[in-house]
């Protein structure tokens, strides 16, 4: 029950607004002393694992990339194309972007896309340029926020299809430990009742969202 | 073999010129702070296969002095305005989203052309290795094209990265963090009190603890990886499985994705949720995670839902 005080650290972290790494770094230290490993070999297991997860930190190679198209004007090239477009609303922009992100993540493409290779650099300024067309005042976080939001949602609910996915190894690989072996095909499969359900919520809320732009523009009229 | 020598490598250089950008920018006054920070990750990437695992300890120490003492800050360099940038976009019309999609299309083209030859390339690492030949594809025809100074990308990149600070290497300590829970058992005594939480001959009840087990676990580790093990073999296997006769591969699918829902709604999934708000440079830092939250949780309905109708046929 003792390394339970670890996740107490966690939460406690969180809330009271420490800085994440240290707060990270504590509840590593209480955990390993909680159930009798000495520090040494708790800062041996953290750089360990640390040193393994390495390629976790390596998609910020993209910056330079993407910093460079923004010195010569992708996101405001990105904004005019959308200005462009009349029947463009961010609700509609944003549904299309969940549904290429479902269908390309379920064909295992999920690093085409992400925070840093598309959400900053076309979408969040593309569903930007849209809501203040529908009357948004430019500057809040609401729109971005949702543009972020809905890769996320995009993602985690399409990759579950694709048969090589590492979640899906790992539940054919747990579930292999209890004898019981099953095709990845079979375990994909059932991934996508839960993709079609977050493809209506999510298009839901963005439909709602369009609708309250209009009418709020209208009331404004 | 390619793998991930040259992905480390190229990571490491990257930020070994993003350490020097650092400590040149006079314009910041916690330039040595951002410097040695990224100094460190430099180190690591080159070299954290022969420190040994107390010596990477060390570096990590070091990155959450910098970061939990407050020493970095944001540089100034130059860039363009937005009024630079608009002419710009003018000028260039939509030829502008050409390099953007090298990126995307060099991750799709090499990751299939790379499995085909697992011999020249580590078919494990095959998307990695990809996306780096894309990035440094993209860069060359980007110095072919608008022929900036040889360090303007490293100077764009190092804005973007100060954007994003310390939370870049959250998601690394929060995976290194799971490893020594994994070591300390802190999976076997959730999953015994998830296991205890359960009325007995109850499916809805068995099924309610998984996957919002699931999901809770999910929200406290960041990653429904480390909470999918614990939840299988706490209630998942031993009740949903062979008790009450559940199709396995429905009961995994299903619990996996209700583990999803969490990651959804948790600070601790940093690489989802708080560094897209760092990148896009939100004032409201949950500001992700609030406009997550309205999908997840019907959607954690709906999972429960599909569970308990398709799982048990």
């Amino acid at each position: 029950m003792l390394v339970l005080c670890g996740i107490a650290v966690i939460v406690a972290g969180f809330l009271l607004r420490f800085n994440p790494l240290l707060v990270v770094a504590v509840s590593a230290l209480v955990t390993g002393l909680a159930a009798g490993i000495a520090p040494l070999a708790i800062l041996a297991a953290f750089g360990k694992a640390f040193n393994e997860n390495r390629y976790v930190t390596v998609i910020y190679i993209v910056l330079p990339v993407i910093g460079m198209l923004e010195r010569h004007g992708l996101q405001e090239r990105a904004r005019l194309a959308i200005a462009k477009l009349r029947s463009a609303t961010v609700g509609r922009l944003l549904m299309g972007y969940l549904l290429f992100r479902q269908l390309t993540a379920a064909l295992g493409l999920t690093s085409i896309a992400g925070p840093a290779q598309s959400v900053r650099p076309l979408v969040a300024p593309m569903a930007e340029a849209a809501a203040e067309a529908q009357g948004v005042a430019p500057g809040g976080d609401r729109i971005p926020a949702m543009a972020a939001a809905t890769d996320n949602i995009g993602l985690f609910f399409g990759e579950d299809i694709f048969i090589a996915i590492g979640s899906i190894l790992l539940m054919k690989g747990v579930l292999e430990g209890y004898g019981i072996v099953i095709q990845p095909l079979h375990l994909s499969m059932w991934a996508i009742p839960t993709a079609i359900a977050a493809f209506l919520i999510h298009g839901f809320r963005l439909w709602l969202l369009d609708r309250r732009l209009t009418r709020a523009q209208r009331s404004a009229k | 073999m390619i793998g991930t020598g040259f992905i480390y490598g190229v990571a490491g250089l990257m930020f070994a010129a993003f350490a020097i950008l650092s400590a040149t920018d006079r314009t910041n006054p916690k330039r040595f702070g951002n410097a040695t920070f990224y100094a460190v990750l430099a180190i690591s990437f080159l070299l954290g296969g022969k420190l040994g695992d107390v010596g990477n300890g060390v570096l990590v120490l070091t990155l959450v002095a910098i970061a939990g003492s407050g020493a970095m800050g944001r540089g100034g360099r130059a860039t363009t305005t937005l009024d630079e940038r608009r002419a710009e976009a003018a000028r260039l019309g939509n030829r502008i989203f050409l390099p953007a999609l090298i990126i995307p299309a060099a991750a799709l083209g090499g990751t299939v052309l790379f499995r085909a030859v697992p011999s020249l390339v580590d078919p494990k690492q095959a998307t990695l290795v990809a996306l780096t030949c894309g990035v440094l594809i993209a860069l060359i025809a980007m110095q072919l094209w608008f022929r900036p100074r040889v360090a303007t990308p490293l100077a764009e990149g190092v804005r973007l990265m100060d954007a994003i600070g310390w939370a870049a290497v959250l998601p690394q300590m929060l995976a290194s963090l799971g490893a020594v829970f994994a070591l300390a058992g802190v999976g076997d005594v959730v999953g015994k009190l998830a296991g205890h939480a359960i009325p007995e001959g109850s499916l809805i009840g068995a099924v309610l603890a998984y996957t919002l087990g699931m999901a809770l676990f999910t929200m406290i580790m960041g990653n429904a990886f480390a909470a999918f093990p614990v939840m299988a073999a706490a209630i998942g296997i031993p009740l949903l499985v062979r008790h009450y006769g559940g199709d396995p591969a429905v009961v995994a699918a299903i619990g996996m994705l209700s583990g999803f829902c969490g990651t959804l709604m948790t600070p601790m999934a940093a690489n989802f949720n708080l560094v897209p708000a760092a990148l896009l440079e939100l004032k409201d830092k949950n500001a992700v995670i609030r406009a997550q939250v309205p999908t997840a949780l019907p959607l954690l309905a709906v999972n429960i839902g599909l569970l308990y109708w398709l799982g048990f046929r």
